[in-house]
């Protein structure tokens, strides 16, 4: 039974901060987007605007709920949750810090695959979100979001096929380790620098599953007015909304883990809360990489888009996987460990 | 006991979504009883302590395949239509399923019973990736390669069936 509760005292922890982390990803994307635009941003309610996720989360609770006509009423509204709670669930396997006070099931060794698994359930809450709202625009955000999302998945999926293979293990706490072997100095070990290839497959393929700018096309506002949210308003919009900054504080996290050497750091062994600190800082500089190219690059065609996934993006993953897999097979240094 | 309390519960569920997926009337509704069934089935895998099954289980039925088919329902609109209520040279097949599902059930029931009533083998069995990796490319190499081969032909024929004439 300690067991049971203290795994239920450490998910309630970690969902307390990710529901107030969202709310102040929100201001901090507003505040980041605002001065790249040589604008102020929200800065009415409270100091620095401080208080604006409040005032947000009150205007979307008042807002009177509206369900359109013809609507398929229990998948209307299921969907903002199956949006929301697949992201949530990506963080049992994540390693927040160094020792088991702050890790859930990272040890499971089957992590790598889990995130996959996860990562591919998010499909469901968008494309029946669009199915059930009886509108036009939706069903097309929501056929565009799942063909989009499966087409990246399989590039994400072998680009993390390509770590396990580096770290010999599917369990992200091992794989946090290995990217610390002896004969690297520091920051050198980290799978950013030794699979190079693989990092750069999983951020784009990162843009598409979270479908931010540039690859946004699910909800693009010029042609489907909002995609699949196009009838949903209140809290059911901001469930949504959550769900979406949620998962791109999980890919972050992930990619935190796989490419950027997780929670380690120097000095984490005197004081093992150090090791939070740098997961939470490498993950905010993903998140501040995020915004910025939203404020940067231009929405993709959609022809492009799936032409990318497919015909390059898969190919080089699936090469990439080969290569690694002879190399560490063949115990090339800096491949075997 | 709480293993039973917990199987039992599972195993109610399963029942249930399998019964939800026969009994709607909507190819939505049935599909998504069909991902509830594939869930339940992988949390079963984990509580007999095989979590790498479970998450294949998750990531290749529920969240590829099933994926693809409510894709493909919801392109063509296919929850809307309603088949006619006995449909020309299909009608021998209810017959037949009920058969195979007798057949099915006596077997299960007879596999419990020969076991003395113990359902399934609940001891440590290795079940992680490497044992299953292990097993796949040393005991059972050529019926791997030949599933792999079949896969890649079925490929080739979907790509074939698909492609423009120009």
């Amino acid at each position: 039974m300690p067991v049971l509760l203290e795994v239920s005292l450490k998910s309630a922890a970690l969902l307390f901060v990710l529901l107030t982390g969202f709310a102040y990803l929100s201001l901090l994307e507003r505040k980041f987007i605002a001065r790249l635009q040589a604008r102020i941003g929200p800065n009415r309610a409270g100091p620095f605007g401080l208080l604006q996720p409040a005032a947000d989360g009150l205007k979307l609770i008042f807002k009177e709920s509206v369900t359109p006509k013809g609507v398929d009423k229990p998948i209307y509204f299921l969907a903002p949750a199956l949006v929301a709670v697949p992201a949530l669930m990506l963080f049992a396997v994540i390693p927040i810090g160094k020792g088991e006070t702050f890790q859930l099931a990272s040890r499971l060794n089957v992590g790598a695959l889990y995130v996959v698994g996860m990562m591919s359930l998010a499909v469901y809450g968008v494309a029946l979100a669009g199915w059930a709202s009886n509108n036009k625009y939706a069903v097309l955000g929501g056929l565009r979001a799942a063909a989009q999302m499966i087409a990246y998945e399989l590039g994400m999926g072998l680009s993390v096929a390509a770590v396990v293979l580096m770290a010999s293990s599917a369990s992200l706490a091992d794989i946090v380790a290995a990217q610390y072997p002896e004969q690297y100095g520091g920051i050198l070990g980290w799978f950013l620098f030794r699979q190079p290839v693989a990092a750069a497959i999983f951020v784009v393929a990162a843009f598409a599953e979270v479908a931010r700018a540039p690859f946004d096309l699910v909800e693009a506002e010029q042609e489907l007015t909002a995609g699949f949210m196009t009838e949903y308003g209140g809290m059911k919009f901001a469930l949504f909304f959550m769900g979406e900054y949620v998962k791109m504080i999980a890919v972050s996290a992930l990619f935190t883990t796989f490419f950027l050497g997780g929670w380690s750091g120097p000095f984490v062994n005197e004081l093992p809360i150090l090791s939070v600190v740098y997961f939470t800082a490498k993950v905010v500089v993903c998140l501040l990489a995020f915004i910025w190219v939203r404020a940067t690059l231009p929405r993709v065609r959609y022809d492009r888009l799936m032409d990318m996934g497919w015909k390059v993006l898969f190919p080089v993953a699936l090469a990439n996987v080969l290569v690694t897999a002879v190399l560490v097979a063949m115990g090339v240094p800096g491949y075997r460990l | 006991m709480t293993d039973w309390i917990v199987l039992g519960l599972l195993g109610a569920l399963s029942v249930a979504s399998a019964l939800g997926l026969l009994l709607s009337r909507n190819a939505i509704y049935a599909a998504l009883f069909l991902v509830l069934n594939f869930v339940v089935g992988a949390v079963i895998y984990i509580v007999l302590n095989a979590p790498f099954l479970a998450v294949v289980q998750i990531s290749v039925y529920a969240g590829a395949i099933m994926v693809l088919f409510i894709f493909v329902i919801m392109l063509l609109g296919a929850e809307r239509l309603t088949p006619a209520e006995n449909p020309p040279g299909l009608s021998y097949q209810r017959p037949l399923a009920i058969a195979l599902g007798v057949l099915a059930l006596s077997v299960a029931a007879y596999v419990l019973l020969a076991r003395g009533g113990e359902a399934a083998a609940t001891q440590a069995v290795d079940a992680s990736p490497t044992a299953i990796g292990v097993q796949l490319f040393r005991n059972y190499v050529f019926p791997f390669e030949v599933v792999a081969l079949l896969l890649l032909a079925a490929m080739v024929g979907a790509v074939v069936l698909t492609r423009r004439t120009e």
